[in-house]
């Protein structure tokens, strides 16, 4: 019997300014003690969420972008992300970080979490999931 | 409220966890240990001193059962179990070892 059930937690904030970011991060890493099929996305300004080199000093917040780097550890594997969202940013792949999570059964080799996805795909994988919720 | 190490006072919050991570010394450990009847020997240190690098890293302190992997991982098998940990830390690895660990409540530990 599997009662398991796909969740996709949809990014759309930049990280700071509004609590949506992290608040999204913080149910999400509760939520996978529920051993759910977990995934992310980052579309619209969420994308400004995983970019590489954020620096906080300025504006007295705590820098909680390392934390994207456990969701390996949590087993959260899927971070797809807006192909869109990132051209009219002016951004690339290469911009964010580089997120990946360990195999344990291919001897802890690394993988990359992040799934670049156009947003005709993106609606795709979104209409396949049981829950979405939305930040 | 606060705790007593080395004659200085550093601020707790009411459940006892560390109001400030870089207030942090060995000592907060002995002494947090101590008020709860316990004494840390080597194996209690390895887990606290692998909680603070996990948090430096990541910046949260990991639940139990990403705890137990990542030192099954780095410590061997016999270690990254909750047995294994549950007995050096009986009130609970993560709430306990990371609080003297300096490191706030793990996120969704109730």
């Amino acid at each position: 019997m599997s009662d398991i059930k796909k969740f996709m937690y949809v990014n759309r904030k930049a990280p700071y300014g509004t609590v949506y970011a992290l608040e999204s991060l913080e149910v999400v890493l509760i939520g996978a003690a529920f051993d759910q099929d977990v995934s992310l996305a980052f579309v619209d300004d969420g994308v400004y969420q995983i970019m590489e080199g954020q620096d906080t000093t300025g504006i007295g917040m705590k820098n909680f972008s390392a934390t994207y780097r456990a969701l390996g550890d949590y087993e959260i594997t899927k971070l797809y992300v807006e192909k869109e969202s990132l051209e009219a940013r002016g951004l690339s792949v290469e911009d964010l970080m580089e997120l990946t999570w360990e195999d344990e059964d291919e001897d802890y080799e690394e993988k990359p979490s992040i799934i670049l996805v156009s947003s005709a795909e993106l609606a795709e994988v979104m209409a396949g999931q049981d829950v979405v919720l939305s930040f | 409220m606060g705790i007593e190490v080395n004659g200085k006072t550093l601020e707790v919050d009411e459940e006892g966890y560390l109001a400030d991570l870089s207030t942090w010394e060995p000592g907060v450990a002995t002494v947090m240990a101590k008020a709860e009847g316990q004494e840390l020997g080597d194996d209690h240190w390895e887990i606290i001193n692998f909680l603070r690098e996990y948090y430096e890293e990541y910046q949260i302190a990991p639940a139990i059962r990403v705890l137990t992997k990542a030192i099954g991982k780095k410590l061997g098998k016999d270690k990254g179990n909750s047995k294994y940990l549950y007995e050096l830390f009986p009130y609970g690895p993560a709430k306990q070892a990371c609080k003297y660990a300096g490191l706030p409540k793990p996120t969704g530990c109730v």
